[in-house]
């Protein structure tokens, strides 16, 4: 990996020049450390104009974007744009228990109550927040990670929370 | 003496730096008490455990709550810059803090300069930040899970949330995995992986494997792996040698485990109160073992 001093960065990608712009003074105004740049060769959708973002917050950055109507055509890492979010879940069913898991993060549940069991994995520090909010709580009741995390391993508990949810509740 | 550095999940939490210790089932840091779920807690939890057995002091923890804002462990960074010079800790254990990489390269300029040099220990946050920053073989051990051994095999990933799928199929041999981190150099001296298995490799390739007693409810469990890498910072510290004490800290954690009988939908707590007796019985076993022989 190259360039390392910024391997916490990441790239947000828009359709045009008034979107990047319209994105770079909400999050400005929000308090967020970013900066526009012209994007690097490998990116070849959007225009030709990027915004640097740190690349953690990712869940929580794209979520202020997308409620503010300017979401990002993508989000990639600085140091490898080409590189895609995790997309391969693994399942491990306990019997009366199961298991989802993306990336780093597992999120188990309680088949006969459709209770949030337990969450385990990852290591940003929104990861025991969100297990604090999230279980003892129904799969219906419980704060999803979109609305309450940051990071991208909230992005990843996100994604085994829908898969979850998916199983469990479209019998 | 072993310092601990990580977050509470708890914004109003302050940033406190100071012994810690166990109180009615919670940890006390300068008079706060945290309830002790998974994350720092429960690491910090199970090393005053096996503090206690072993006879060593209170670790020292340095404490700020951060809900992955990013905010708090911001904070911590900066105070670590300022105050780890004048340490003096055997091992320093960094845990589920912000990665920031900045902020990591300033404290490892800091931690370079140290004399004695402490032995470091990293996990979750610290250990992608570690990684992130080329800077991984500063490090004398990571306590990766299965995930986050794919995330270090992969050369490319910032985050194990980038990790390319061909590296996170079951099939991909754990020995394989080690060898690649290795081979880009995003791997500690040591390696503890944490899984249905337990793997303990270095350079060389797997040392040790521990695979009983088998508790597949431990897998779901939040804060079992946060409980192995507290058990291994605490039998590092007492000065066991860094491969001894990860194998030793697999088979306390997996015996704490069996112990406990615990399901998918326990909580680790229930788990953490049966370390001291697990790390009892395997010096008791060992000791029966060396008067045979």
């Amino acid at each position: 990996m190259e360039n390392r001093e910024k391997a916490d960065c990441g790239f947000l990608v828009f359709e045009n020049t008034s979107e990047v712009i319209q994105a770079e003074n909400l999050l400005k105004k929000m308090g967020w450390e970013i900066r526009v740049m012209g994007p690097p060769p490998e990116i070849r959708s959007g225009c030709d104009l990027v915004i640097e973002f740190p690349l953690i917050e990712e869940l929580k950055i794209t979520k202020i974007l997308e409620d503010a109507g300017i979401p990002p055509l993508q989000a990639v890492p600085v140091t490898s744009p080409l590189l895609q979010p995790v997309d391969l879940l693994k399942i491990k069913d306990f019997g009366r228990h199961l298991m989802v898991q993306a990336a780093n993060m597992k999120l188990t549940i309680d088949k006969e109550s459709l209770t949030i069991v337990n969450i385990s994995g990852g290591g940003c520090p929104d990861v025991p927040f969100l297990a604090e909010q999230m279980v003892g709580k129904g799969l219906n009741e419980a704060p999803s990670p979109r609305e309450i995390g940051h990071t991208l391993c909230g992005y990843a508990l996100q994604l085994a929370y829908e898969e979850t949810k998916r199983r469990c509740l479209q019998s | 003496m072993l310092a601990v550095v990580g977050t509470v999940p708890d914004p109003e939490f302050p940033l406190l730096a100071g012994r810690v210790t166990l109180e009615n089932g919670d940890i006390c840091i300068q008079g706060r008490r945290v309830t002790i779920k998974r994350g720092t807690p429960a690491l910090l939890a199970a090393a005053v455990k096996v503090g206690e057995v072993l006879n060593q002091e209170e670790p020292f923890g340095y404490l700020v709550g951060d809900i992955g804002r990013g905010d708090g462990s911001q904070k911590l960074y900066q105070y670590l810059v300022q105050h780890l010079k004048h340490s003096d800790f055997h091992t320093i254990a960094f845990h589920y803090v912000q990665p920031l990489v900045g902020w990591h390269s300033r404290i490892q300029s800091v931690i370079q300069k140290l004399t004695p040099k402490p032995i470091l220990i990293a996990d979750a946050g610290f250990m992608y930040v570690a990684k992130m920053s080329g800077r991984s073989n500063a490090y004398d051990l990571f306590t990766p899970d299965m995930g986050e051994l794919a995330f270090l095999a992969d050369e490319l990933a910032p985050h194990p949330f980038y990790t390319r799928g061909f590296l996170l199929h079951e099939e991909n041999h754990v020995p394989d995995l080690i060898a690649r981190a290795y081979a880009h150099g995003n791997a500690a001296r040591y390696l503890l992986v944490k899984g249905r298995k337990d793997y303990i490799a270095n350079k060389d390739g797997v040392q040790a494997m521990i695979e009983s007693p088998l508790e597949e409810a431990m897998e779901a469990i939040g804060g079992t792996g946060d409980t192995l890498s507290g058990i291994v910072a605490s039998v590092i510290a007492s000065g066991m040698e860094v491969g001894q004490a990860a194998i030793l800290a697999a088979r306390i954690n997996r015996l704490a485990g069996y112990y406990a009988q615990p399901s998918p939908a326990s909580q680790v707590s229930e788990i953490i109160q049966y370390i001291p007796k697990a790390l009892e019985d395997i010096l008791n076993r060992q000791k029966e073992y060396h008067e045979r022989s």
